[in-house]
């Protein structure tokens, strides 16, 4: 009960600013045939950009108003399905792969194929994986708005201590574990490299790169000799102490110890740029390269997307707004505001001068490498099944290829189950 | 508790020949049902009527977007073969042992305060309550900074006496307990409160007959504090126990997903919560709620039936 009133508070204290500065810029218009479009998102970092998105295209449609409803992102899903229950759903919101094809398989997403063909919206402006990953038995549900890839962030300042030439692009699994060895400093806590247990940024680069696979047709790539081959080029830093141990990274995460100058490398997404940037130190001696070539050279590239709520009775309206999100004016104004990278091909230059003293075009150049993030129609199941399994061989502990070996049967077990279902 | 008396002796004089005296009191009676209606449909709508859905939807299959498909008892046999379940049961139950560790702590230090001629009582109470007022959130994440492994004043201190730096959240072996400890201390607060009334229930004479006789003060607490505050400490223990069980909120902020003891940390809330909302298995976790409270009404009679055993009505 404490919980819940203590998720309700934090959320509108979180929507409160958003929502006066939307009102704000309203300028008292409201009513009279305008038309009023929920949108959903939990990101606070790009509601300055989404803003200006939403004025540029609310000058083009005076009809329309676009009010944005930001939900942090810890209570994002389950309000969103709530609300989807309850009828009082975002009318047009944010959607991540995990999440896409729960949504799609129920119907509760308005099909956009037959929009797309009728307004000829620039689909193929965009990355081609990114927009499949929001189509759902060959029905378009979802247009992408950004993208992120998994770059290698390496602090300068600790490499020229350590007498070693800098990350770039020739590196391969040997060169980073021959410089995670220098630049570990156990007097200073400094730990070269942070082989930290999250999916997203560490684990699934290290399977893909290795020539392993998290999901193919249907099966798990977990018990798969290259992606245990993967994992294990990772728990190996921690055993010889060049990254820390996950205990220590729970408290202390990756991205903490980074920014405060104790890790050298770390893996990090595109999106993380801003904040880097943020950073003094970061921002003088901080450098972004190519994640390493383990067997082949990869990165896991994820984007959202604005979809349209089956349940909307604005739809003709969202649709517009939608179809505007995907265009180039768009992609201009959120690459202008350098929190993400614009997924519309071309209108990247303006992100990557946003912050000239980071070499951001390598984000840029992995996206021909990229393996998009899997997922499957309830994600959620097996990957809530790997940090159990997987936490005690990367704290040290060993035993990563009978921990591998088992995420794999157990995450086929519920792949089976939601086979079935 | 008193409740069921209460409830019997009315009906019973409701039986009686309707008198003057007696309709009267039937009307008060009717004025009373009008006084507690605001709660009673509080409690029938938010808590009775939710119980009786969930009840229904622990033998279906819970669409994530609403609906539902009648699966009979699927989901208690998912329940039953789940091992992460008897596990989480286990933690629960470690959770409730520590926390019913607050009683004794509370008991200690309401005898305490209770002495005779100590000045700032008032201070002590509201300083051992403020933990128990305090947000679970605010709470948690301050005692994940005291904990942290690498720059937490709990390894600063125990350093001084040359003892290792410890990760005391993410280490399996300690993560339990530590989470049992920030547990204890915020719930000792509520119930010294409750134990302090109790003491100042007990009258003053007896201790003066027992100090003419001669007995000290630790005599004197286990042969007249404890026996008679034996009735608080009952309810308390009832209310501790059933909080503990339900434990969730301390550990879902403390632990973090990406903790490696997240297994062994926890509870049965906390595994009805990954289900419900995080896997979409809402009908499984239906069942684990229902069977929970099942568990929690089981273990409720049973200190009902051994507190003949050791419970002094005065």
């Amino acid at each position: 009960m404490r919980r819940r009133t203590l998720l309700c508070s934090g959320l509108a204290a979180a929507s409160a600013p958003v929502l006066a500065a939307c009102s704000d810029e309203g300028g008292g218009a409201g009513g009279g045939g305008r038309t009023t479009l929920s949108y959903g998102m939990w990101d606070p970092a790009q509601v300055p950009g989404m803003q200006q998105i939403i004025a540029a295209f609310e000058k083009e449609h005076p009809d329309i108003s676009v009010r944005i409803e930001l939900t942090p992102w810890a209570s994002y899903w389950t309000t969103l399905k709530t609300s989807m229950r309850g009828g009082t759903a975002p009318d047009v919101f944010w959607m991540n792969a995990v999440n896409f094809q729960l949504y799609a398989a129920h119907d509760v997403l308005e099909p956009l194929s037959e929009h797309i063909a009728r307004d000829a919206t620039p689909v193929d402006r965009h990355p081609e994986q990114l927009v499949r990953l929001y189509a759902y038995d060959g029905t378009q549900y979802g247009l992408p708005k950004d993208f992120d890839t998994v770059g290698l962030w390496y602090n300068k300042a600790l490499f020229d201590k350590a007498g070693i030439k800098y990350p770039d692009t020739t590196w391969t699994w040997d060169d980073l574990r021959d410089a995670a060895a220098e630049l570990t400093n156990p007097r200073e806590r400094v730990h070269g490299f942070c082989s930290e247990m999250h999916r997203q940024f560490v684990l699934y680069p290290a399977m893909f790169a290795a020539g392993g696979y998290v999901l193919r047709d249907g099966h798990s790539g977990f018990g798969d000799e290259r992606s245990v081959a993967g994992l294990r080029f990772l728990t190996d830093m921690i055993d010889r102490g060049w990254s820390p141990p996950q205990s220590a990274m729970v408290e202390s995460t990756a991205r903490v110890r980074f920014w405060s100058e104790k890790a050298a490398m770390v893996h990090d997404l595109s999106a993380m740029a801003g904040q880097m940037y943020a950073v003094p130190a970061l921002k003088d001696h901080g450098g972004v390269t190519v994640l390493p070539k383990g067997r082949e050279r990869t990165t896991v590239i994820h984007g959202l997307a604005n979809v349209i709520s089956a349940k909307s009775d604005k739809k003709a309206a969202a649709w517009k707004f939608v179809h505007f999100m995907a265009g180039r004016r768009a992609a201009d104004i959120q690459a202008k505001s350098g929190v993400t990278i614009s997924s519309y091909a071309g209108t990247q230059d303006a992100w990557l001068k946003s912050m000239p003293e980071f070499d951001l075009k390598h984000f840029l150049d992995m996206e021909k490498h990229a393996t998009p993030y899997p997922s499957s129609k309830n994600t959620a199941v097996w990957e809530n099944l790997q940090y159990p399994l997987l936490g005690a061989a990367f704290s040290g502990k060993g035993g990563i290829e009978g921990a591998a070996r088992t995420l794999g049967e157990q995450m086929d077990r519920a792949l089976k189950e939601e086979r079935d279902s | 508790m008193s409740v069921f008396p209460a409830t019997a002796a009315a009906k019973s004089a409701g039986r009686r020949a309707p008198t003057s005296a007696a309709r009267s009191s039937r009307h008060g009676r009717r004025a009373g049902y009008w006084f507690i209606a605001p709660l009673g449909l509080g409690f029938a709508v938010f808590y009775f009527w939710p119980m009786i859905q969930t009840f229904y939807f622990s033998f279906t299959e819970f669409g994530p977007f609403g609906g539902h498909t009648w699966t009979g008892t699927d989901n208690y046999a998912r329940v039953l073969r789940d091992v992460t379940v008897w596990q989480a049961l286990g933690n629960t139950l470690i959770y409730c042992g520590i926390g019913l560790l607050a009683l004794p702590l509370a008991i200690v230090i309401a005898a305490l305060l209770n002495r005779r001629g100590l000045r700032g009582v008032s201070l002590y109470r509201a300083l051992y309550f403020v933990p128990f007022v305090t947000l679970p959130v605010a709470v948690g994440l301050v005692w994940n900074w005291l904990y942290n492994g690498d720059f937490g004043l709990l390894n600063e201190i125990l350093g001084w006496f040359g003892v290792d730096r410890h990760y005391w959240v993410s280490d399996p072996s300690t993560a339990v307990f530590a989470i049992g400890a920030v547990m204890v201390w915020s719930t000792t607060g509520y119930y010294l409160i409750i134990f302090m009334a109790g003491i100042k229930a007990i009258p003053q004479d007896y201790y003066e007959a027992a100090e003419l006789d001669g007995a000290g003060p630790l005599r004197r607490f286990f042969t007249i504090t404890l026996p008679l505050l034996s009735p608080t400490l009952f309810f308390a223990s009832v209310i501790c126990m059933i909080q503990s069980l339900q434990t969730f909120d301390l550990i879902y902020i403390m632990m973090g997903e990406k903790n490696p003891a997240v297994g062994d940390t926890q509870s049965v809330v906390g595994l009805f919560y990954k289900w419900a909302f995080m896997e979409n298995a809402q009908g499984a976790a239906a069942a684990l709620a229902f069977l929970l409270m099942l568990l929690i009404a089981g273990l409720t009679y049973l200190q009902f039936r051994l507190q003949r055993k050791w419970v002094h009505y005065g």
